[in-house]
């Protein structure tokens, strides 16, 4: 018995070693926002294609283009899913790495919206300032910057509902909170004029300023959420007053649990984002590392069939799951068709 | 004589002593039990929980259409040709599906005021389903034929009850009068809702069509896995531990192994994927989320956990036998092989039966290694296929956990299901085989 084991283990072993390890599937990996599209994207591919169905992972963008950045190989990832744009460290990382050629492709849209319990108070509307009102560590009150005293919505806009406050914001890994902190927190700063009430305390350090007006209130009304929408449904399930900030797309499809409030006045909606009225939205990415191309079987292809109309244009798949459709589209299907990386002057 | 001191109680009487040492020993007796009480409790509410949330998953509705496959939209030019053929995608075939479906309502005679998109009805797995039946009878072409497609997850929903006539005013996927022409379907008999062994062999399945997901591929992945741990870790852990036990001279460095592999089985097992990640993928060049990696991971995790109770196994073979045998001559090695290892080798199959099913369970060494993730190809057959992408049962539920649409949440719990019973079969194995083979001295 033994005999056979240990032959069986060497066997193994010889195996690892010989088996080509040529691979015929595109691996993709990044941002969990852009995951859901892209499985969409990889599942209708699978279905009309004969090269097989990409993997998908997701991980965060952060993480997904260290991992694209790692270098070229068939053991490394072909495309990186990002919601936000490379980074210029990012890009130097690369090439470092001798990842020089980097396709960038916009996919759409996301918007961000704030929604609640669909029987708790009526959260209808927001403004920046009351976000920040509520949300900041120091709020400016009488000409002066004060250690946030809100407790209840109605403290600070007679509108909104007599309701303590208790948000539920994304964790600083996603590339939502990002977003949140910059077209809102950083908006409200502004507009309730804190912003200039620390720029001239401080001596006119602008970076000092916005890092100041984006630090969350600590005393557990803010809650920093570092699992996905789901965990953020779950706790606005349990709290009745509590308000989440969701991916659009998350929101369409839990419509029968929560509501959404406007933002400056305009309803969160595919065509208000498209239009840019809706504030709060951010592009969606993927990198492609052109170097790939023509190695790994299908990477191209997949890339081209991502930026269909029939996929990603305004009565696709993807536009049906939460995705803003991009009217550049065109120029994005041109991109791809030519191979045009980066920082081509384009 | 020696003077009698002791109260002149009768014996027969407990006394102060004695009665507060019995009240302890009773209160002991109902903290235990309390504790237990509590453990029950908790493990009820786990199950019940987890299987009223995972029953639906099983279930799947199903609506039956006569679907026409028009020549003009499949195959314009009528030559058959396959390659010709399989341009037509998906998007294609949707159409079939609609017409298909309002042809049935009216069949049927059903009117429903303000019903908008009937083919909502249906999952866009649909399409799919139709688009490899053509190209694969191409035959059919022209013809009419009678097709199950699954409900699309919204219907599926409201004959669970996750889905009602209030909250699909508020939805954007569905409609009032879809749930409405449900009902008329059901009773017509066009529409069933019944067991469903896809969810147990298909493979997983995009945001948009939760009622198509399966747990194929999770399930295959876990397999390969646990063949390479078996394959590895049977092996190196049985000579390792027979090497300790039965040959190894106790000295200073022997003490350090074995100080060490109770130390490693104590590690958390994150550590391993990072190890794993170093080793097997940067280093040694295998592919990412690929069983192999995964099963080599999961050994060095299970390695230690196989040797401890080997080990324990091996010393619990009385020393009379180990004499006897050398008593008539048989060499160390003979002794092993023919006489201890076989009275030791029940303790070490449950071991690595207990090995196996907490390897079966792990989830974070896998997050390293790129087996979380989206995969749809069934893996090749082995050896090929443990260098196919795969997942894993337990990175499975972690998926659908994940996912936004309320469809997903009774398929994590039904994933759950099946991994619990998986559980439950390799620990009964164990104490099947703890119990036929065990040999008391």
């Amino acid at each position: 018995m033994f005999a056979k084991l240990t032959a069986s283990t060497l066997a193994i072993f010889a195996l690892t070693t010989t088996v080509s390890l040529a691979r015929d599937q595109v691996q993709v990996a990044g941002s969990s926002t852009v995951l859901p599209y892209a499985s969409i994207v990889a599942e209708a591919f699978g279905e009309n294609f004969d090269y097989p169905t990409p993997v998908i992972e997701s991980g965060g963008s952060s993480a997904g283009l260290k991992r694209f950045c790692e270098g070229v190989g068939e053991n490394t990832i072909d495309i990186a899913n990002s919601s936000r744009a490379i980074r210029e460290k990012e890009v130097q990382a690369c090439a470092d790495n001798g990842v020089t050629d980097i396709i960038e492709v916009r996919i759409g849209y996301d918007g961000i919206v704030f929604a609640s319990q669909i029987d708790g108070p009526e959260f209808a509307a927001f403004e920046p300032e009351d976000i920040f009102n509520a949300l900041s560590d120091q709020v400016l009150i009488d000409g002066k910057m004060v250690e946030n005293p809100y407790t209840s919505w109605s403290a600070f806009d007679s509108d909104l509902p007599d309701a303590d406050i208790i948000a539920f914001v994304p964790g600083t890994k996603h590339g939502t909170r990002e977003v949140f902190e910059d077209k809102v927190v950083l908006a409200g700063c502004e507009a309730t004029g804190a912003f200039d009430a620390i720029l001239s305390a401080n001596g006119g350090d602008k970076k000092a300023a916005e890092k100041a007006c984006i630090k969350l209130r600590n005393d557990g009304r803010a809650v920093d959420i570092d699992g996905d929408y789901t965990e953020t449904l779950a706790r606005i399930d349990a709290n009745p007053i509590g308000v989440g900030i969701f991916g659009l797309a998350f929101y369409e499809n839990n419509q029968d649990k929560l509501k959404v409030a406007t933002v400056g006045g305009i309803a969160p909606s595919t065509e208000s984002i498209a239009s840019g009225e809706y504030p709060v939205s951010r592009p969606l990415f993927f990198y492609i590392k052109a170097a790939h191309i023509g190695v790994i079987p299908g990477l191209k292809e997949f890339a081209q069939f991502f930026v269909l109309d029939e996929i990603a244009g305004e009565d696709g798949p993807l536009a049906e799951y939460g995705l803003v459709a991009d009217p550049e589209l065109a120029d994005t299907q041109m991109l791809i068709e030519d191979e045009t990386p980066m920082g081509s002057g384009t | 004589m020696t003077e009698i001191t002791a109260s002149r109680q009768s014996l027969l009487l407990p006394d102060a002593r004695t009665r507060s040492r019995n009240a302890a020993e009773k209160r002991f007796r109902v903290y235990g039990m309390i504790a237990i009480g509590l453990a029950v409790l908790a493990l009820c509410v786990l199950l019940v929980s987890i299987v009223s949330n995972g029953a639906g998953a099983f279930q799947q509705t199903f609506i039956t259409l006569d679907v026409a496959f028009p020549e003009d939209k499949l195959d314009k030019n009528g030559n058959r040709d396959p390659a010709e053929m399989a341009k037509v995608t998906t998007f294609g075939y949707a159409p079939l599906i609609k017409s298909a479906i309002n042809a049935r309502i009216q069949a049927e005679g059903i009117e429903i005021e303000g019903l908008k998109k009937p083919e909502r009805m249906i999952s866009k797995e649909a399409a799919a389903q139709l688009r490899n039946f053509v190209l694969s009878n191409p035959e059919v072409i022209g013809e009419t034929r009678r097709f199950e497609v699954l409900a699309s997850g919204r219907v599926d929903g409201y004959f669970k009850g996750r889905v009602t006539a209030e909250s699909a005013k508020r939805d954007k996927n569905i409609s009032p009068e879809h749930l409405v022409l449900a009902d008329a379907l059901k009773n017509a008999g066009a529409l069933e809702t019944r067991f469903n062994w896809k969810f147990v062999t298909w493979p997983d399945a995009s945001e948009n069509r939760p009622e198509a997901s399966g747990l194929g591929v999770a399930i295959l992945g876990s397999f390969y896995m646990m063949l390479v741990v078996l394959v590895l870790a049977l092996p190196i852990g049985v000579a390792a531990s027979i090497y300790l036990e039965e040959f190894a001279p106790k000295n200073r460095f022997t003490d350090l192994i074995e100080v060490n592999i109770s130390n490693l089985a104590a590690v958390p097992s994150i550590v391993f994927g990072i190890l794993g990640l170093a080793i097997f993928i940067n280093f040694a060049g295998l592919p990412q989320s690929a069983p192999i990696v995964g099963g080599l991971v999961l050994t060095l995790m299970t390695l230690p956990r196989i040797i401890i109770p080997s080990r324990a196994a091996l010393a619990a073979v009385p020393p009379s036998i180990r004499e006897a045998a050398l008593g008539v001559g048989a060499s160390r090695m003979q002794t092993v092989f023919h006489h201890v290892l076989p009275l030791a080798a029940p303790g070490i199959l449950t071991g690595l039966i207990i090995g196996l099913g907490q390897a079966l369970g792990e989830t974070a060494p896998l997050l390293l290694i790129g087996m979380v993730a989206f995969v749809r190809e069934y893996p090749d057959a082995p050896p090929e296929g443990l260098f196919d992408p795969a997942t894993a049962l337990p990175v499975q539920i972690f998926n659908f956990t994940q996912r936004a649409d309320p469809a997903f949440v009774e398929r994590a719990s039904g994933a759950i299901i099946v991994l619990l019973i998986f559980l439950l079969i390799t620990n009964s194995v164990a104490i099947y085989l703890r119990r036929r083979f065990e040999r008391r001295w």
